[in-house]
């Protein structure tokens, strides 16, 4: 089982038809999409996606509700493999492992590609530890030192450690919005993947602890590639490095329009929509 | 990551190789685990599915043959003789079901309007108990037929019968009319009461017309519960092998008649019980299958 | 939505002559619910009664006596308790997984097209009279037991000492298997009603974190549906534990304590349907008793029972499986 990234240069970054891209990074990729699609029953719902993925960097995808951001987030762990009528064409790659590929099993990808949702979903009837450790469970952890071991350093990076330790065998449903969703944050980062997918993780929650897991999608890049789905504009100026930015087209799918570094991304895109977008002309 | 020469191995890389190597080495059991128990669970649909149809196809394959004019027209007759039936058994019952339905139905449906108007605590009460009724054993309800009825008029009778049923129907109907009164949007009442219109007209009116297919379904459910209902019948109304019309003497009916014929030595008795058994199905379950199209329909109407 | 005149076309005056005062409307249906309520208790008390004198003449601990002899003066119940017991155990060991086997089928594994039409055929089962139940046992599973199962089971499973005795067909196990076919269709829809209700965005939570179909179903669905489940399971145990005639046809009638499951046996509600008829004086009394113990055990069983489906918010409880 290999993880090591493919180092690809600056030109396989960002790639979209005709469109040269500003990337400047010579980081290590560790997913790579190319002329992606979702289609369910005949409509397709996003298509023509191809970007890379730099690991230890936050990848955001945005764009105005309806653009098929979330479609294309659930492809990248097969989350579609539950819905009969779902198709997906293109390649993605996980390092070197096809995605799609006929040899892939889904469950064992997933343990490598985590997803965090957008109401926060701890298990209701399992405990805190229990939830925080539900993930290596799946995957036949037994080792009560190793779980020990994740749950606190996933707790941790969670920020939610301190908060809980002296009340691990409570349930999840004693903690507020933001924390379980923190809780879910940490459930996921327990089984260590290499990528995190974030489904808009703040939009059901307060200012407050909005701002708190932004800062933790800050503090957790280092540890595991981030990309994550987001409608708000500023958030995703505050926290990302890079953005695809997706539009629905005139045959009502999703289509990426660009992608490159955050900053310039924000100050001088290269496509006329992509400049409206940003400016608040279009939600 | 800076590499430094003493570094210490990072523990996240540590756990993430051990996470891995886990799940890998899992995943065939657990896979395996998961088709075997899915496998179990199809099994166990294909087992629950068996009884039904084991049930109906020896019950019309025994029952048919009973099946003749007389079978549905003369009553039963002693071992032996020629020409029996179970019209008196189908007269009872119809009979007795008649008069529950006739009582069970005015009173469930106006209980089920106070329930479905009123959040007190009489009112929890009241849907409580009636809940709890549903689940009586039937045998019960029987003694209580027999001490109330047939106790106190001098003899098993087709009214101690009714009262029987009635009671196991009531409480079915209650639930289910409240249910379908609750389901008539607040809208269509409030706006007939702001027209200006009684609250009983407004039920009348408004409320029952369309709730009806509901509390129809809830009626036929009560109704095909009644008529498979054995135990209370063989408290209360004693059995008849002649035909009887008046409810106030004991009367015969198809359940009754299936029971004590089910255990006799003699092939044509259990015959005519396999031809009774025949028909109280297909009516009970006809009853069945026509209240869940219709509750169905009911469905597809309001969409 | 049906058009409904909400008013007679008449002018106003006409109509309010003839509708209700408000007043008496309410009053009407008032009487009626407290009628209801009156029959509720006039149940109750008219079967305590009755039963009273059973235990003034013989005191309290005759119930738990083994011996059913009323020639010689002897009602204990226990055989019967037992035999209720006994009996409902069985059936709840057949139908609970199976049950729960059945629910999960119908709500994740069944293809949604064919899924109303199974559903409905299980639940079938519960509309089928309990009398049919009970020919179709005494006359085709019975002798099918006898000469098959039976004997089958004795020679795989007779070290256990449950199958002693000659094979007759009719006994405590075709007694418990009847009343699992009975009882499946109550397990059967109430579980799929409340599993069907966890969140998807519980299902999707744990799929995203590498689990399995089977441990999602394990470790979080079943889990979450588990209040609703426990409530099928005790609304099924009172179903078993009333259920009368499809048992008395098969169980063979024999007022002892049962010491195999092929034994004959005899429950609370056999004992009085098979005695009422023909008993008098402090037989008849003791009949009562019995059928007030069996009350007392139906109405707690089918409390909790609904306590516990109505706590899920599931939406069936349906009037027609709460039997």
């Amino acid at each position: 089982m290999t993880d090591t990234p493919i180092r690809h240069d600056e030109e396989t970054l960002g790639v979209h038809a005709d469109q040269a891209t500003a990337g400047t990074s010579s980081g290590e990729v560790v997913m790579t999409l190319r002329d992606v699609a979702v289609a369910f029953g005949g409509k397709t719902a996003v298509r023509d996606v191809s970007f890379d993925v730099a690991a230890g960097e936050v990848t955001a995808l945005i764009g105005p509700s309806g653009s098929g951001k979330t479609t294309l987030l659930r492809a990248l762990n097969r989350m579609h493999d539950t819905v009969p009528s779902a198709r997906v064409t293109g390649s993605v790659h996980l390092g070197d492992l096809d995605v799609y590929g006929p040899g892939t099993d889904p469950t064992l990808l997933r343990s490598r590609v985590g997803m965090v949702f957008q109401r926060p979903n701890p298990f209701p009837t399992m405990s805190i530890y229990d939830n925080t450790v539900s993930g290596l469970r799946f995957n036949g952890v037994r080792k009560k030192a190793l779980l020990d071991e994740a749950a606190e350093s996933a707790l941790i990076a969670a920020a939610l450690w301190d908060s809980v330790k002296d009340r691990l065998k409570a349930h999840g449903s004693t903690l507020s919005g933001g924390e379980q969703q923190r809780l879910c944050i940490a459930r996921a980062l327990a089984v260590e993947p290499e990528v995190l997918l974030m489904d808009e993780p703040t939009s059901a929650l307060d200012p407050i602890a909005t701002k708190r897991i932004e800062e933790l999608v800050g503090e957790l890049k280092e540890r595991v590639t981030i990309v994550i789905v987001t409608h708000n504009m500023q958030q995703a100026m505050r926290v990302s490095d890079r953005c695809a930015f997706l539009l629905m087209g005139e045959d009502k799918a999703g289509e990426l329009i660009e992608f490159g570094p955050t900053g310039p991304l924000f100050s001088e895109p290269s496509d006329p929509r992509t400049l409206d977008y940003v400016n608040g002309r279009f939600g | 990551m800076t590499a430094v020469l003493d570094a210490p191995p990072d523990p996240a890389v540590e756990r993430r190789r051990a996470v891995q190597a886990a799940a890998a080495s899992s995943l065939g059991r657990r896979k395996l685990a998961s088709r075997v128990a899915l496998g179990v669970c199809w099994l166990f649909l294909g087992i629950a599915v068996v009884p039904l149809v084991a049930v109906i196809a020896y019950v019309v394959v025994r029952g048919l043959p009973a099946w003749n004019a007389d079978f549905f027209t003369h009553s039963t007759v002693p071992e032996g003789y020629p020409g029996g039936g179970v019209w008196n058994a189908i007269v009872g019952t119809a009979v007795i079901t008649a008069i529950a339905t006739a009582v069970a139905v005015p009173v469930g449906i106006l209980c089920g309007l106070f329930l479905a108007e009123s959040d007190g605590r009489v009112a929890a009460t009241l849907r409580f108990t009636a809940d709890v009724m549903t689940g009586i054993p039937s045998i019960i309800v029987g003694i209580f037929g027999y001490i109330a009825i047939v106790r106190n008029t001098g003899g098993y009778s087709g009214f101690a019968g009714a009262f029987a049923i009635g009671f196991i129907m009531l409480p079915v109907i209650v639930r289910a009319a409240e249910t379908a009164f609750r389901g008539v949007p607040r809208s269509l009442n409030e706006a007939a009461l702001a027209l200006g219109a009684r609250r009983s007209t407004v039920a009348r009116k408004v409320v029952v017309p369309t709730a009806l297919p509901g509390v129809i379904t809830g009626v036929l459910l009560a109704v095909a519960r009644g008529l498979g209902e054995t135990a209370p019948l063989l408290l209360t109304i004693f059995g008849n092998q002649y035909l009887q019309w008046n409810p106030s003497k004991p009367m015969e009916a198809l359940p009754i008649l299936i029971y004590n014929y089910s255990s006799q030595p003699y092939a044509d008795l259990v015959q005519v019980a396999w031809g009774a058994a025949l028909l109280l199905m297909a009516v009970v379950l006809a009853l069945s299958i026509g209240s869940r199209l219709l509750a169905a329909y009911l469905r597809k109407e309001r969409r | 939505m049906t058009t409904v005149d909400v008013l007679p076309s008449a002018p106003p005056g006409r109509g309010r002559r003839r509708a209700l005062p408000d007043r008496w409307y309410r009053s009407l249906l008032g009487i009626v619910a407290l009628l209801f309520g009156a029959l509720a208790v006039w149940f109750v008390v008219a079967v305590v009664i009755q039963a009273k004198p059973a235990f003034s003449t013989l005191g309290f601990t005759w119930i738990f006596g083994k011996v059913w002899n009323p020639t010689h003066g002897q009602y204990g119940l226990l055989p019967f308790i037992l035999g209720t017991i006994e009996s409902t155990a069985i059936a709840l060991v057949l139908a609970v997984p199976i049950g729960l086997g059945t629910a999960i089928s119908l709500a994740f594994l069944v293809p949604a097209r064919v899924r109303p039409f199974l559903s409905t055929t299980v639940e079938l089962l519960a509309a089928v009279p309990s009398v049919v139940y009970g020919l179709w046992g005494l006359i085709v599973l019975a002798p099918l037991f006898r000469d098959h199962v039976e004997p089958f089971l004795t020679s795989v499973f007779g070290w256990t000492g449950l199958f002693d005795g000659p094979n007759r067909g009719v006994g405590l196990l075709l007694a418990g298997v009847i009343l699992a076919i009975m009882i499946l269709p109550t397990m059967v829809a109430i579980s799929r009603d409340v599993l069907v209700v966890v969140p998807s965005e519980q299902v999707e939570g744990a799929m995203a974190l590498g689990a399995t179909r089977w441990q999602v179903l394990r470790k979080v669905v079943v889990p979450g549906a588990r209040t609703g489940i426990l409530g099928a399971f005790t609304l099924a145990t009172g179903r078993a534990l009333g259920e009368t005639v499809a048992v008395a046809m098969v169980i063979g009638n024999a007022p002892f304590i049962a010491h195999s499951l092929k034994s004959s046996a005899a429950t609370l509600p056999s004992l009085i349907v098979n005695n009422f008829g023909e008993s008098t004086g402090t037989e008849l009394s003791a009949l009562f008793a019995a059928g007030l113990v069996l009350l007392v055990i139906g109405i707690l069983v089918n409390s909790a029972a609904r306590w516990l489906v109505w706590s899920t918010g599931a939406a069936t409880a349906g009037t027609e499986l709460g039997r």
